[in-house]
């Protein structure tokens, strides 16, 4: 067991970089998630930490240095949010297929159109497809265990693959809670030393890292990659395990609350999923059979999982923090719906859109969505599938 | 400096079979280059000519750890290689020396790879920036670019009967580095192999961060025959289109001043992309090339003299 201490979601993420001390971080400010680049490089000031602290000009060169780094055989940790994360997306891409094991703190923002600093989940959407593994946390505790075994699942030999441990800009990120955090030996245990595969600092083996791939090549080298998900969602989970051993927190690909008897769920992402807690707790005092599921693991997504998990209940609400412009539905719902395809039982799925560029969302909103589900089961009538919760007029 | 002969029976770190083409100043630039290395080297290289010929899966003409990762970030790649080396250096996990060269050509260098550049000056990383510069985007098929010459015809600046080809002037990208105070920065040429090695030496010897810009004529581009690819280098050197100079912990010095100054015609006539400035309508074009050239041969005499 570890000790107590009040953090702010930053800090929480400074301290699993400091505790985690990588080889290398390359990153650039951005709010919100500048207090982590801060706490950072005061902890390298003070020596706390021996990492080489690449200062950057742009979020490009953020990820790109992280590239070169982790190439070179390095442990490499960035920190990111919004636009900043867009300006890495070409980058991105090339980190995941280049299977490099990096970690990223991505504190989620508003991408804009009109500037919007504040949460939602745009920014992590549009990397969805980029190859990265994508852990949401629901606070300050998750934020910090999560990067802890990020370096695990990422360096893992079976995964070589970057990860962003994703958390809610403002809510998380500025908020101080409670959380128990590890001894720094304990941590460094656990993470245990970086194996370097193919590192570009060898003069036994040269490597040529990017090459020119190819219609003769390319799309094998796509489908290999598409090979290491599924493998992922089991190393995912064996960290989990091992990790609860060690701090008394077990974590999986998702997490159920009261879900093996709802017949109303909800199926969320991040912080709301503290929130909709608290609904549930109200509408079961109230006799509801209400649950909810929050979603840990985004990407490699858990479909089986999910559509096994989600087999009882009658109606379905998917929170999304982002919209798809022009698509059926928030990201969420689209990978939910088609997760639910293939079961047996077909229950009402709803969308709703809540909390774009911050918009608080608050358990009386929640407890209204699960009423709309009350609804639709009592009527079977279903009067719009996507809808909007906490938007004005 | 090494004689031709001890350069000659150095293994080579970049091999024959590559498919740059025939005549092609940077595979002569880099090889140059690499036979001025004596540590190991780890090389980088923006998208562009040099990396789509020389790295097409499932084969590499790279005989030392190579790393392509964009068109715009190399400079900023290669920083985290560097910055890897040395944590890794310093937490014993490596034992070995290890030199780091990011080459781009001129669109990822003067344009699109400026940014990543000039940050890695500012941040002192060690480690060498070479810019093969053909005057334009050569690998998407010869479009201009900011290094490209007023004048010079190219896809996106042809000539027509409203256009005498570039209608700007080029950047000069070698006086921005040096604006950024590092160690070491110069100008070469193929055609002068011992100056450019000598540079070469010289940059990776320096404690910080170094560059060199380097002429790489280009037959497609350029439109010349390509036997006569360093014939058209040393006139860019001889006319002082491109003067040969470095700025050494900011020492000014004129590596090599050409016997008798050639009028800058005498390297446009030899390649057609410059072949409608012959014509009476665009000789103000050439004469302003000259004047050009002029003024910035005598700046630059005057540094390194004074």
């Amino acid at each position: 067991m570890g000790k107590v201490v009040a953090l702010e979601g930053n800090q929480a993420a400074a301290l699993a970089m400091r505790q985690i001390n990588p080889d290398v971080v390359a990153a650039y400010p951005i709010t919100p998630q500048t207090e982590v680049v801060q706490e950072f490089s005061q902890f390298v000031a003070d020596g706390l930490v021996d990492t080489e602290l690449i200062a950057v000009e742009s979020e490009h060169s953020a990820m790109s240095a992280c590239i070169g780094a982790s190439a070179s055989g390095a442990r490499v940790m960035t920190a990111t949010s919004a636009n900043g994360m867009a300006l890495m997306w070409e980058v991105l891409y090339i980190a995941a297929s280049a299977r490099l094991p990096i970690v990223m703190a991505l504190v989620n923002r508003a991408l804009p159109g009109n500037i919007n600093i504040h949460c939602d989940h745009s920014d992590s959407m549009g990397a969805r497809d980029s190859g990265w593994l994508q852990l949401f946390s629901e606070n300050s505790q998750e934020v910090y265990d999560n990067l802890i075994q990020a370096v695990r699942i990422a360096e893992h030999l079976d995964v070589r693959l970057p990860v962003m441990v994703c958390y809610d800009g403002f809510i998380i990120s500025h908020a101080v809670e409670c959380l128990e955090v590890l001894e720094d030996d304990i941590v460094r245990n656990f993470i245990g030393e970086l194996e370097p595969v193919n590192p570009l600092l060898d003069t036994d083996r040269f490597i040529t890292y990017g090459p020119l791939d190819l219609y003769d090549f390319y799309f094998e080298h796509k489908r290999q990659q598409m090979e290491v998900y599924p493998t992922a969602k089991q190393v995912i989970v064996g960290i989990g395990k091992e990790f609860g051993s060690l701090a008394g927190r077990e974590y999986g690909l998702y997490e159920g609350y009261l879900l093996d008897d709802a017949e109303l769920a909800i199926v969320t992402l991040g912080s709301s999923a503290g929130t909709a807690k608290e609904a549930v707790d109200h509408l079961r005092s109230d006799g509801l059979p209400v649950g909810m599921l929050k979603l840990r693991c985004f990407r490699p997504f858990p479909n089986t999982e999910i559509a096994q998990v989600l087999s009882r209940p009658k109606a379905i609400a998917v929170l999304d923090r982002s919209v798809s412009f022009g698509g059926f539905g928030g990201p969420l719902f689209t990978e939910i719906r088609s997760a639910m395809f293939e079961n047996e039982t077909s229950p009402h799925l709803l969308n709703y859109i809540y909390g774009l560029g911050g918009r608080d969302i608050d358990v009386e909103d929640i407890e209204g969505v699960y009423k709309d589900l009350q609804r639709v089961v009592d009527t079977g009538n279903v009067e719009r599938i996507i809808n909007y919760v906490g938007l004005r007029g | 400096m090494p004689t031709l002969k001890e350069l000659s029976r150095k293994p080579e770190l970049f091999s024959p079979g590559h498919r740059l083409c025939a005549g092609c100043g940077a595979s002569i630039v880099v090889r140059q280059i690499l036979l001025a290395t004596d540590t190991p080297v780890v090389v980088g290289s923006a998208t562009g000519c040099l990396e789509v010929a020389t790295t097409i899966f499932p084969h590499t003409a790279w005989r030392c750890s190579f790393i392509h990762c964009a068109f715009e970030n190399v400079a900023a790649t290669i920083s985290g290689v560097e910055s890897a080396y040395r944590v890794l250096k310093r937490r014993g996990r490596i034992q070995k020396d290890f030199r780091f060269i990011a080459f781009g050509g001129d669109g990822g260098t003067y344009d699109i790879g400026l940014q990543a550049l000039s940050g890695v000056c500012e941040r002192g990383h060690r480690m060498l920036y070479i810019c093969y510069d053909n005057q334009a985007y050569m690998n998407t098929g010869i479009q201009r670019s900011g290094a490209t010459p007023c004048g010079a015809w190219t896809t996106t600046s042809p000539v027509g009967k409203a256009s005498a080809g570039k209608r700007q002037r080029r950047k000069d990208l070698t006086a921005i580095i040096i604006a950024h105070n590092i160690p070491y920065v110069a100008q070469a040429s193929p055609s002068r192999w011992n100056d450019l090695v000598t540079k070469t030496q010289k940059a990776l010897q320096a404690d910080g961060p170094s560059f060199i810009n380097v002429l790489s004529p280009c037959p497609r581009g350029w439109r010349y025959e390509s036997s006569e690819t360093i014939r058209l280098a040393q006139l860019a050197v001889d006319t002082c289109f491109w003067p040969l100079y470095e700025v050494n912990h900011g020492k000014w010095r004129l590596t090599y001043r050409p016997k008798e100054k050639m009028p800058v015609a005498e390297w446009l006539k030899e390649q057609g992309r410059f072949k409608h400035l012959f014509r009476e309508e665009n000789k103000w074009v050439i004469e302003q090339l000259q004047a050009d050239v002029d003024r910035q041969w005598e700046t630059l005499l005057a540094r390194c003299e004074g």
